[in-house]
């Protein structure tokens, strides 16, 4: 989600300014109107409250329709990504078109593919390295109306042994003149399993995710989000391949059938009139399976004469490990897992992105070359290698490569 | 002098109505920054994601190598791959 900062042309600034004052007033009608109804009726509290609610919330919507969404802009990328640590290395193009239809619609589409080759830990302690190849494919339509933007998308990735499809329903509506920016999400998934050397699918996966999210503008150079997301997930929920060990022996994983996890993410930027900007965030996760995790992130972005302009942050992230997570088991249980994506542990992450204008016509389109370089730790504190018996931790380097044009 | 119980079942529901009504009221507050003194949140370095693709690629190598999941304000969100 991404505030709008509308900025009027100085020909619509007095209209603004008017329009918010023609909402206002009828707001106030709307709200007295309906209360008059209740007190005519001898409508009870909660009536007359609802009446009262009715009336603020038409007034919101008449408010609506003083002001007018943009639509995403029309754009191409095409990038290259890479991710290489920990013995995987996952590269491959991406491409994102995105083009508007009569000033009210705007179409996109997404191709991702993850070249992946996969030596990690767990596959050289318990199994064979392997390669595979993942194409995701996404597309997506906005619709603006008035002050309301709807987004309908699905995504649909392919790997060998797993499939995964999305719908994703999306709606902002920007309130209070264009200060603030309400949004509401919805997606439903489904995973199909596969397992290598059986034919077919061997089990499945639902997943529902809802979000809400408020967007503020504080003041003139500062704005804030607060996003929270509850996400449902119902099947099989792990790897057909991966093992636990149980005193010392190997075993096949098990977890529970059913997930529902909760994060909320406060982010704040700001203007720090150099033309540069700072921003601060933070996320914390919760969930049914025992795993709380904190996310940190501080950044720096800086224009560099008129073509050039470079971001720079750090991210810390940190969480503890799911309630059947364990290094080696002392005991039997139901629900086992040596997955140390559910571990505790720790990651820093330091990176920079720059992007450099190639070409600007302006007011027709603009070109940009751009890279991305992070550098990332992870540090493992009840993950054991057990080829060498000490705790298990690895650097990994993530880059991206992209082009992009604006139109 | 009998006093008025507001029903239990009534209270969750009457919570919820002041609530949003609260919310709501702000319909009559001015925008404190007008639309005229918004040039600089307009501008690509007041984004918190300027670039949909690079953001959905962090996403989905965090996704997979995390425990924790949502609330990045990227749409859509997820990626139900293993």
């Amino acid at each position: 989600m991404c505030v709008k900062a509308r900025v009027a042309p100085p020909a619509c600034r007095g209209a603004g300014v008017a329009a918010t004052s023609r909402m206002s007033a009828l707001c106030v009608q709307w709200h007295r109107a309906l209360l008059a109804v209740a007190a005519r009726r001898r409508i009870r509290l909660p009536y007359a409250a609802l009446a009262h609610l009715l009336g603020l919330l038409a007034g919101v919507l008449a408010a609506g329709s003083a002001r007018a969404v943009d639509l995403p802009g029309d754009r191409a990328d095409v990038m290259y990504h890479l991710y290489d640590g920990g013995g995987v290395r996952a590269h491959g193009p991406a491409l994102l078109v995105r083009k508007s239809l009569l000033d009210k619609v705007s179409l996109s589409g997404t191709y991702y593919i993850d070249m992946v080759s996969n030596a990690s830990i767990d596959v050289v302690t318990t199994a064979s390295p392997f390669k595979e190849r993942r194409t995701e494919t996404g597309i997506g339509v906005d619709y603006v109306v008035r002050d309301s933007s709807i987004t309908l998308s699905a995504t649909s990735s392919e790997e060998p042994d797993y499939t995964a499809d999305s719908a994703n329903v999306d709606v902002s509506q920007e309130v209070f003149g264009g200060m603030t920016t309400v949004s509401l999400g919805y997606t439903r998934a489904q995973d199909k399993v596969g397992q290598r050397g059986t034919p077919g699918f061997i089990d499945s996966a639902k997943h529902w995710r809802y979000r809400f999210g408020v967007t503020q503008i504080l003041t003139p150079r500062w704005l804030m989000s607060a996003n929270f997301e509850a996400v449902s997930d119902e099947g099989f929920l792990g790897s057909p391949y991966r093992v636990a060990r149980v005193f010392g022996a190997a075993v096949p994983e098990r977890n529970p059938r059913t997930r529902t996890s909760r994060a909320v993410n406060f982010r704040v930027i700001g203007d720090l009139g150099s033309r540069d900007s700072g921003r601060a965030e933070y996320r914390y996760f919760w969930d049914t399976w025992n795993v709380r995790a904190h996310t940190a992130e501080l950044g720096y972005s800086r224009y560099f004469g008129d073509l050039w302009l470079g971001d720079g942050y750090v991210r810390y992230y940190t969480q503890d490990r799911a309630l059947f997570y364990s290094d080696n088991a002392t005991a039997e249980t139901i629900y086992i897992s040596r997955n140390r994506q559910l571990s505790t542990f720790d990651s820093i992450a330091v990176g920079t992105k720059a992007s450099y204008t190639a070409k600007r016509v302006p007011g027709k389109y603009e070109i940009k070359v751009n890279g991305a370089l992070e550098r990332v730790r992870f540090n493992f504190n009840d993950f054991t290698d057990i080829r060498s018996g000490e705790k298990y931790s690895f650097d990994a380097t993530i880059m991206q490569v992209f082009v992009s044009a604006t139109f | 002098m009998r006093t008025r119980q507001i029903p239990a079942a009534v209270s969750p529901a009457l919570a919820a109505v002041l609530a949003c009504t609260c919310l709501l009221a702000g319909c009559a507050v001015q925008p404190w920054v007008k639309p005229f003194e918004r040039e600089r949140l307009a501008d690509p370095i007041m984004k918190f994601s300027r670039d949909a693709l690079s953001a959905k690629h962090f996403e989905h190598i965090r996704d997979v190598r995390e425990g924790s999941r949502g609330a990045t304000g990227v749409q859509g969100g997820g990626c139900g791959c293993n």
